[in-house]
């Protein structure tokens, strides 16, 4: 394959069940190399794109390349190029470490020894384990199986889908480090994931939500084009705060994050004394303000604001 | 080649991990053959007697002793009076009486008529019917052998005898029948629960993005099942001719291919459920209601076809074990040849065929 060359090119795919649609008019492509984030809520069409995508399910319409092949009519070609990590670790619990691996290795016509420097790294984590069944392991450690078996056979690119739900924050973390590694031996990785603070380690993200494409950009790109001054807002009385902020004649959005409220105000012209003001007058006590670079969940949220309701 | 035997060494992992498996794989056949091979037929064993013997001479006492010998019977106690024997009835401890009259080996000696009273519990009609034709034929033989000792007949309560030994003909019937039923159980459910269950947990859709198709999927999870399901057929053989005393008059060779093609038909179908449904239960459960029911009710294992009413005559026409039981009595009692089979034969061949080339249609490349 050629490196100037995009690894994933989907063009206008649509999906319904039934008449449930699914996905509508996808279009977004990941480059060659790129380490590229799908982010959406559950239910939002990621595991159904992703499907599509590794030649499960075909689409109702438009069309889709993975490293330069038709992902309906080269299926058979391209499902060796591809490493797939289903949402469920796709193991058998029932067999050992090391059984799942050679299984998936055989499978896919190699051996361990002959990827084995690929997934070192990792596998060199699991080895003290390698006899014991892997539905004894941890959820962390189920992930790093089903990470290696996905390389055992050296794929062009890399499909996880929500890779990181059900681990803890620590294997989170190790994980996103061993895709960040990956990537930098020249892997394509496409992951989806509902958490948003997992989307500022990707290279690029496509947020996505009730089968609608949001945006395609970096996080920062993201977050630079939420274009709006964004304040957190704390009081003792965290629902009447709410209450209060949604009637202000200044506020535009209102959303609960954790211990703060995220306010953006209708006009640029609107400052943190008057806000402070205005809830001074409503005996809020503890009142605190600070005005706050986005996220990536402000930006999804206000994207999906600007979105007509499905 | 050598992915299609990494998958069939995985399935056997699997099988062979799995202790319930295991359990119905090899527990079932033993359970079932020997269930409806000794306790289920009609014979009777041990049956609890009492003897109220008002002769206490030589021949009541031989006689009691031949009962007793035959292993059908169990000597309780001796009565010494009509009231004790109504008690013991009431009870329900006592199955049978024997009654001796006075004078009994003084009248048999002597050419008299000699009489022997059988009292039987007939609350449970069948085994009453079957505990006096037991005890009169003991003591007809017993009359037989006397009667070259003794000049003179001997006259006594005789009843119809048994033209074939019940025991006998219910391990005929029941032994083929088990046979399909087990074969049918294994093969059918366990390869039905097996790709379900890979749906199930996910597995299927690495196995699918793999290079292995669907043919080497198919026969991949078969295999393992085949070969289990043959040995479990050939113990099943083996107890029925060991244990049971079943003839094996036809060929073995041509029972066990018998045998092996029965089994491809259950898997088959096996198969075939399990590319209609995404979940273990569902699987499951068809496997019982297509397989299970109609193989017991209407396959002549329990219910003579020919007294079937004319709608389930003509359903039985499609249970593939009716077929299969009928080859089986065929080469084992009747020590018939492929000759007079051909038909049946023919018939399994042409449902394993249909079942496979549909079970192939189903299991697509792709998830829809």
């Amino acid at each position: 394959m050629t490196n100037n060359m995009d690894a994933i090119v989907i063009n206008d795919i649509s999906k319904k069940y039934g008449t449930t649609s699914v996905l509508q008019n996808i279009s977004f492509s990941v480059r060659q190399g790129e380490l590229f984030g799908l982010i959406g809520p559950d239910g939002a069409g990621k595991t159904t794109l992703f499907k599509i995508l590794v030649t499960l399910l075909p689409a109702d319409s438009g069309q889709a390349q993975v490293v330069g092949r038709d992902v309906v009519q080269d299926y058979k070609k391209l499902r060796i190029l591809i490493g797939y990590m289903p949402g469920r670790f796709s193991l058998y619990p029932d067999l050992s470490v090391q059984e799942n691996l050679s299984f998936f290795a055989t499978v896919f016509g190699t051996t361990i020894e002959a990827n084995y420097e690929l997934i070192q790294d990792i596998y060199s984590q699991l080895e003290p384990f390698k006899n014991r069944l892997a539905g004894k392991l941890s959820g962390g450690m189920k992930q790093k199986l089903a990470l290696c078996c996905a390389l055992i056979h050296k794929p062009e690119v890399l499909f996880l889908d929500e890779p990181t739900t059900g681990v803890d924050a620590v294997s989170r973390k190790e994980f996103w480090e061993m895709l960040r590694r990956l990537k930098e031996r020249g892997l394509t990785i496409l992951v989806s994931t509902p958490y948003m603070d997992e989307a500022g380690l990707c290279d690029r993200i496509a947020l996505i939500q009730t089968g609608q494409i949001l945006a395609v950009d970096t996080p920062e790109g993201i977050t630079q084009s939420f274009g709006k001054a964004l304040y957190a807002v704390r009081a003792a009385n965290t629902y009447q705060l709410i209450q209060d902020l949604r009637q202000a004649p200044f506020t535009a959005s209102v959303y609960a994050f954790g211990e703060y409220l995220h306010l953006t105000t209708q006009s640029e012209t609107t400052t943190p004394e008057q806000i402070v003001a205005y809830l001074q007058a409503r005996q809020h006590q503890g009142l605190e303000i600070k005005k706050i670079t986005p996220t990536i969940e402000d930006s999804f949220m206000a994207l999906m604001a600007q979105q007509p309701a499905a | 080649m050598n992915r299609f035997f990494a998958f069939v060494k995985k399935e056997f992992l699997h099988i062979l991990r799995d202790r319930r498996t295991l359990l119905i794989l090899f527990g079932l056949p033993f359970v079932q053959v020997l269930l409806f091979g000794f306790a289920l037929t009609n014979e009777i064993k041990s049956a609890q007697i009492i003897v109220l013997d008002h002769d206490k001479g030589y021949h009541s006492g031989q006689i009691i002793n031949r009962l007793v010998a035959s292993g059908y019977f169990e000597l309780q106690v001796y009565e010494r009076s009509y009231e004790g024997l109504e008690s013991a009835f009431r009870k329900g401890k006592v199955k049978l009486a024997v009654v001796f009259p006075v004078r009994f080996t003084h009248d048999y000696e002597h050419g008299r008529n000699a009489q022997v009273q059988l009292l039987a519990d007939a609350s449970e009609q069948n085994t009453a019917i079957s505990l006096t034709n037991y005890a009169s034929s003991i003591i007809r033989d017993y009359a037989a052998e006397g009667r070259t000792q003794v000049a003179g007949p001997m006259a006594i309560d005789i009843r119809s005898r048994m033209v074939f030994n019940p025991e006998l003909e219910g391990a005929f019937v029941f032994v083929p029948g088990v046979m399909a039923m087990v074969l049918l159980l294994v093969s059918a459910m366990m390869t039905s629960v097996t790709i379900a269950r890979e749906k199930e947990m996910g597995t299927m859709e690495v196995l699918m993005v793999s290079p292995l198709n669907q043919g080497q999927i198919l026969f991949g999870k078969v295999l393992p099942y085949l070969l289990l399901s043959f040995l479990n057929g050939c113990i099943i053989i083996a107890l029925g001719v060991f244990t049971l005393g079943i003839p094996l008059h036809g060929s073995l060779l041509l029972l066990l291919a018998e045998t092996l093609l029965f089994i491809f038909l259950a898997l088959s179908i096996g198969i075939f459920i399990s590319s209609l449904t995404d979940s273990q239960l569902v699987a499951m459960f068809a496997s019982l209601v297509i397989m299970l029911m109609p193989t017991i009710f209407l396959s002549g294992f329990i219910f003579p076809i020919e007294s079937m009413p004319k709608l389930l005559q003509v359903i039985s026409q499609i249970i593939p074990a009716r077929y299969f039981i009928d080859i089986v009595k065929g080469i084992m009692i009747k020590g018939v040849g492929i000759g007079y089979l051909y038909k049946e034969t023919l018939v399994l061949i042409g449902m394993s065929l249909f079942f496979t080339l549909l079970s192939l249609r189903n299991l697509k490349t792709r998830l829809v």
